[in-house]
């Protein structure tokens, strides 16, 4: 479903210019958990921007369910984002004073969803992602920093996208939060068939992906099939 | 985003800092009340001033003794209003004028008059049977002078409703009493309907005698202070002025018009005049509002300034999930235009009040136009698209990955 082809991304021009991806090219397909790790500055989060359509590449070609996203203009890209991708970000995933079942049905409220459908698809997914509806009318600042999480990859899956990208989601977590939070994608991946691409520089995160990419310097230097994955954490 | 989110979305964007949100549609608040006050006060005094010209009489032209005003200045035309040039007899001969309905004719002076006890200085006026056609004058009680009063130079008086509770304070049936003007004994036969004391003179506190009293018994002379001509229509008053005019020149034996010893005042100039000042006025308050009121909007615009650079991240974020520009736009815009519509509600409340307030204290009855109000309501809403416009369109064309990395 993913098919990116001598991807690369130049940040500013003339001397000061810095090519961040230098040619990437790589498939994913429907249902992989795919882990990309690299070194700080290696270019992950800029691949991450242009693989959730909130950047184009420079040159090269991305196609998302065999539509080529490369040269869509910011509207279009708003729409694709919209439809097909959920975000988790490291920080800053839900809005201030915002109840948690409102940011989860977000997405859906710009897509245009009726109000009894998006507060159903909504708690389904918070369930999904592991919340108790005990926390539903909670403001996001009342929330712990693994609930936070949580709630964001809730918002992730409730527009039913093709694909889960993650940037570092347990970076500002401890050890065994991160794991809780891993266990959720896991889950959803595994138990739901969900495409999912997990960002980080930490090997114990990539453990639990099938599949890891790793890139240096903008470059990728192997990518391979990781057969024996962890054991999901069944805390929750 | 339908309304229902729209709107849910700007609640909880402007209660997030209430007071913020409170000084800005404070700014507005002032700029729309004083809008609304001070146009209305102006629209009063207008209204007012228009009255008082009005209730001397309508289409009225008063004749005075004295030279013409020249443009020189005030001091040539000392002595007018007590020139002895005019007499009964220049009345008479205006009447037959054409479209003159009616001429009257006045002798008027300050004098000490005394009741019962009491005392009062007042204008005591010897007037013909026309004058209250001609002035606009109502009798509330007893019946006004006539001209056999005149004739037979009958003692009568008829008194403004302000002489009389000078005079008589007790509440007494005033008809039937006497008082002394001058140290003369006059019979009260009549009060007149109070028409307000508004305006340059006060109408109400006035004495009516019948004219040849007058002029036997306080002014010892056959001269009249003033002729007041009405003309049949508004349209005929300038061919009755320069008639009227002409009559006088010929019956006076004067051939230089600039050298004319009586002038004549035309009411609807005064009233023509009166309107251009108080209308200039009205718009110089209503400007010196406005000012404020685009003070308002700027507060409006730096706070949204504000709001969209505290709130990138959640634009970022916003976008991030599938926000489109015009989203985020009418996000924003929504929130000023909100913010000044709140303003601009509870300003037409309040300049309603405040208008109220002075029609309470008697000075000036003032009104507030729907127009008025309507017109506030719109500037209010003009004034968020406008001072929110550009904070919006900031906001919109962030770069959603620049906006999520702000710090
Ligand atoms: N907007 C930008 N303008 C210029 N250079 C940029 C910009 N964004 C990223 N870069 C550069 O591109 C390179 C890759 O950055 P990127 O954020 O993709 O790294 P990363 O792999 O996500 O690192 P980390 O693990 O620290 O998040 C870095 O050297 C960075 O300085
Ligand atoms: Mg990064």
């Amino acid at each position: 479903m993913i098919e990116v082809k001598n991807i690369t991304k130049t940040y500013g021009a003339g001397d000061t210019a810095f090519q961040a991806l230098k040619g990437i090219s790589f498939d994913i397909q429907d249902g992989e958990f795919v882990a990309i790790m690299g070194p700080s500055g290696s270019g992950k989060s800029t691949l991450m921007h242009i693989l959730g359509c909130l950047d184009t590449p420079t040159s090269g070609t991305y196609k998302l369910d065999n539509k080529d996203v490369s040269k869509m203009d910011d509207e279009e890209l708003a729409d694709i984002r919209k439809d097909k991708i959920g975000f988790v970000f490291q920080a800053f995933n839900l809005l201030p004073r915002t109840t948690v079942l409102r940011n989860v049905m977000l997405p859906l409220i710009y897509a245009g969803v009726d109000a009894d459908e998006r507060e159903a698809r909504a708690e389904k997914s918070l369930l999904a992602a592991g919340m108790t509806e005990a926390h539903f009318a909670h403001k996001s600042n009342e929330l712990s920093g693994g609930q936070i999480q949580r709630v964001a990859i809730a918002r992730a899956l409730v527009n039913d996208p093709s694909l889960i990208l993650a940037d570092e989601p347990t970076g500002n977590l401890d050890t065994k939060t991160g794991e809780i939070v891993l266990g959720t994608f896991q889950k959803l991946n595994e138990e739901h068939g969900r495409t999912i691409i997990l960002i980080t520089h930490e090997p114990d995160v990539a453990e639990h992906a099938q599949r890891i990419i790793h890139i240096r310097d903008g470059e990728i230097l192997s990518d391979k099939k990781h057969p024996q994955r962890k054991a999901r954490h069944h805390a929750q | 985003m339908n309304i229902n989110d729209t709107i849910q979305e700007t609640y909880v964007a402007l209660s997030a800092n209430k007071v913020r949100s409170s000084l800005t549609i404070l700014g507005i608040v002032i700029g729309i009340s004083s809008v609304i006050a001070l146009v209305s006060i102006g629209q009063g005094a207008t209204k007012s001033i228009q009255t008082s010209i009005q209730s001397i009489g309508s289409n009225l032209l008063v004749i005075t003794p004295g030279a013409q005003r020249s443009p020189g200045g005030f001091g040539v035309s000392s002595g007018r209003g007590n020139a002895k040039t005019l007499t009964a007899d220049d009345a008479t001969a205006i009447a037959s004028v054409a479209n003159v309905s009616a001429v009257a004719s006045e002798v008027a002076g300050r004098y000490q008059v005394t009741a019962q006890g009491t005392n009062t200085n007042t204008t005591v006026t010897g007037v013909s049977e026309n004058y209250p056609a001609v002035r606009n004058v109502q009798i509330a009680d007893g019946r006004f002078v006539n001209d056999s009063d005149s004739n037979s130079l009958t003692k009568v008086a008829v008194l403004g409703p302000t002489t009389v509770s000078d005079l008589i304070p007790d509440g007494t049936e005033p008809v039937g009493q006497t008082v002394r003007i001058n140290g003369i004994q006059f019979k009260i036969v009549g009060v007149t309907v109070a028409k307000g004391g508004s305006g340059f003179t006060n109408a109400d506190d006035a004495i009516y005698i019948p004219l040849k009293a007058a002029q036997r018994f306080l002014s010892g002379n056959n001269y009249v202070t003033t002729i007041d001509v009405q003309a049949a229509s508004a349209d005929a008053t300038t061919q009755v002025l320069n008639d009227a005019t002409q009559l006088l020149l010929d019956r006076h034996h004067i051939t230089d018009p600039t050298a004319a010893d009586f002038s004549i005042l035309n009411q609807a100039d005064i009233l023509a005049s009166a309107s251009t000042i108080t209308t200039t006025l009205t718009y110089l308050l209503g400007a010196i509002a406005g000012i404020s009121l685009l003070v308002g909007g700027i507060g409006i615009m730096n706070m949204m300034l504000t709001t969209v650079t505290e709130r990138t991240r959640e634009i970022g974020l916003r976008k991030a999930i599938g926000a489109r520009r015009s989203d985020i736009s009418r996000q924003f815009l929504i929130e000023a235009i909100a913010l000044t519509v709140i303003g601009g509600i509870i300003g037409i409340a309040l300049g309603g009040a405040i208008s109220l307030g002075v029609n309470a204290t008697g000075l000036l009855t003032t009104s507030i136009s729907l127009s008025s109000i309507a017109m506030a309501f719109g500037v209010s809403a003009g004034i968020g698209i406008v001072f929110g416009w550009y904070p919006a369109r900031r906001a919109a064309s962030m770069n959603p990955i620049e906006a999520l990395r702000y710090e």
